[in-house]
């Protein structure tokens, strides 16, 4: 188990932890010309820990025949779900893509689906995406755009199964407030390879909650930038994996302007043999950030032998004058002290799981800020625990 | 009526070493409404005596028997023999965060009963009992242990006895690391759950000061794993005033 926290740390111009990668996250390249992006070997820094071969029809520079099938709750006055033609998709995007999937997901997408909140609209029931995926090849592109001063939440559920990229732009203006809940409940088989850029104006407050359990290989990666004064980003995750599945969540938080928040805390269970997550947390705070504050936090709790938890935090400071920066990050096994103690209680072996579990994420679930989304996440977490107990038994 | 009965016992523990045996036969029957006093140098098997009964993997028995009523302890799992009607307040409470103290006992509660608590008395029941020994109401939504001063660790262990209602009480040097304030509350605990539920107790001890509070019916001192010499009341004076060491020349 290692933890590093550097809470106060005050640090120079060339100041970074862990795995350092070999330049700056700043010079990464960004761009809608998928060839810019040779196909990833699995030697790239940003594709190291991914199954490259699982990947291999996401990252080909080909048309894809499947789509989602998309169910949306009833839309208020003010907001708006459309259409929108590829040229306009792009000019509408904050950031152009990070890697080949999330480039060729723009590409071959014709067009995104756009939901347009509008400025001061303020929606006070959450708005639902349901995506179902029907097999084949799907590329997506979305962009959620939300007006100045307007606020919403908006939870976005993946099921069913499909061989999905995608880019998500998500856009605030000043003073906006969206709450972005991410559900990945995909089916066993399917293969999905996101990627959400988000740009903050100033005033601005993003939530971004993932949730992770379902698919083969499942692999995020969410950059916030800001780009006003004043913004703040609470980026949550929770994951739990199980023998055969790779969860990857990869962020990236830039620190561009001064007088920004962000906080980053990811959480994530493992249990089974080849059970693999991986967690990198790239927090950027460049020159002019002053009076920047982040705190970025990854933990892992392996339930079971053979699982393997990476978890790489970066965090590179280019000023001196900010409020607090620090990270953390802990993988520790289930602990059988705390068994022995539930269970000295007369609480059952089972029980004593669930209640170990479920105490890990209890504070990340109560975060979501969407009652009917934790409910069900809290069932989910137990169908997860009761998994775990009929792969123990079978060992 | 309850009676803990331990025979000949010897347990073994697994160190880089080698496998080490702690306990070299272990005799002591305990019955409901008595209190014995376990007292003994540091590294004397006390503390493997308490964590055998309960059932901690780390302890491998070779020899001897422990029953309930007559029951096979050895037999059972951990939570079984807390179902029976054992319970160990430990010297060093684990944390388990994000699972909060009223979550816990009720489900504790719920175990040992083999049915939820009513409600209504449910309630009532934990806040007394948390009045009596001292502690905030908030308690109940923080964390199990997490970030518990060592005085509030060991008045969690005894709010547990209190509610959990067992037969028979180990307590793991309960009294090390307080102060005679939350002595004093946690020693108030213990007597009022023997008079009210006729508790039998194995208090655990390394210092006298304790039995100032709580009074034992027998002293047994406990040297290299085994009873070396037991007695009344008297006995632990004359440990206060001697100490340990006749024992260990012996030894």
């Amino acid at each position: 188990m290692t933890v590093t926290d550097h809470t106060q740390a005050t640090a120079d111009a060339a100041h970074s932890h862990g795995i350092v990668p070999d330049k700056s996250r700043a010079d990464r390249v960004v761009s809608f010309d998928a060839d810019v992006f040779p196909v990833p070997t699995g030697r790239e820094e940003n594709w190291r820990f991914s199954p490259v071969r699982d990947l291999r029809s996401i990252f080909a520079d080909e048309p894809a025949d499947g789509h989602l099938e998309w169910t949306t709750s009833e839309l208020p006055a003010g907001v708006a779900l459309t259409e929108v033609p590829a040229d306009d998709a792009r000019a509408r995007t904050v950031r152009e893509p990070g890697d080949r999937a999330s480039a060729l997901a723009v590409k071959h997408s014709g067009g995104a689906m756009a939901l347009t909140i509008a400025a001061n609209t303020v929606v006070e029931e959450p708005i639902t995406i349901d995506l179902r995926g029907t097999g084949g090849d799907v590329r997506g592109h979305l962009l959620v755009e939300i007006g100045q001063s307007a606020e919403a939440t908006v939870v976005i559920t993946r099921t069913g199964t499909a061989r999905y990229s995608e880019l998500v732009s998500v856009d605030l203006r000043d003073n906006a407030g969206l709450n972005l809940v991410l559900l990945q409940q995909w089916d066993e088989d399917a293969i999905h390879a996101g990627e959400v850029v988000a740009r903050l104006g100033r005033d601005s407050r993003l939530r971004g909650t993932v949730v992770t359990l379902g698919g083969k290989v499942v692999r995020l990666n969410t950059s916030a930038a800001f780009a006003g004064e004043g913004a703040s980003v609470d980026l949550f995750g929770l994951y739990f994996a199980d023998s055969g599945q790779h969860q990857e969540h990869q962020l990236f938080v830039d620190h561009a302007v001064p007088k920004c928040t962000s906080r980053v805390t990811y959480k994530g269970a493992l249990a089974g043999k080849t059970a693999h997550s991986v967690w990198i947390g790239d927090v950027l705070i460049r020159a002019a950030a002053e009076g920047t504050d982040t705190y970025e936090l990854n933990r892992n709790l392996v339930l079971t032998d053979g699982a393997r938890a990476d978890s790489v935090p970066n965090l590179e400071i280019e000023t001196g004058e900010i409020e607090g920066a620090g990270h953390a990050s802990a993988t520790g096994r289930f602990d059988e002290e705390q068994m022995f103690y539930l269970r000295s209680r007369g609480i059952s072996e089972d029980q004593a799981r669930k209640l170990v579990v479920r105490g890990f994420f209890a504070d990340l679930i109560h975060e979501i800020g969407v009652p009917a989304v934790e409910e069900s996440l809290l069932k989910q977490i137990d169908l997860e625990i009761a998994h775990v107990e009929e792969e123990l038994e079978h060992e | 009526m309850s009676t803990l009965e331990i025979r000949n016992l010897h347990v073994t523990v697994e160190t880089p070493e080698g496998t080490k045996e702690i306990l070299k036969g272990v005799d002591l029957t305990i019955n409901s409404g008595e209190t014995h006093a376990i007292m003994g140098p540091n590294g004397s098997g006390k503390s493997t005596l308490a964590y055998s009964i309960a059932g901690h993997p780390k302890y491998t028995i070779t020899e001897g028997s422990v029953t309930l009523d007559g029951e096979d302890v050895l037999e059972m799992s951990v939570d079984e023999r807390a179902k029976a009607g054992l319970f160990l307040a430990m010297q060093y409470p684990v944390e388990v965060p994000g699972v909060s103290v009223s979550n816990f006992l009720r489900t504790a509660k719920t175990a040992i009963d083999g049915e939820a608590p009513k409600l209504r008395t449910w309630v009532k029941d934990v806040k007394g009992a948390m009045e009596n020994l001292r502690m905030d109401p908030a308690f109940g939504e923080r964390g199990v242990n997490e970030g518990f001063s060592g005085g509030e660790k060991k008045r969690h262990e005894i709010l547990q006895m209190e509610l959990l209602q067992p037969k028979i009480s180990i307590l793991d040097e309960t009294d090390s690391g307080l102060d005679v304030d939350a002595l004093r509350i946690v020693s108030e605990g213990v007597n009022r759950a023997k008079d009210t539920t006729g508790l039998g107790i194995m208090l655990i001890t390394h210092y006298t000061r304790i039995l100032r509070y709580i009074k034992p019916d027998f002293v047994h001192v406990f040297v290299a794993g085994r009873v070396a010499e037991q007695g009344g009341p008297e006995l632990a004076e004359r440990l206060e005033a001697e100490g340990y060491d006749r024992y260990l020349a012996s030894a």
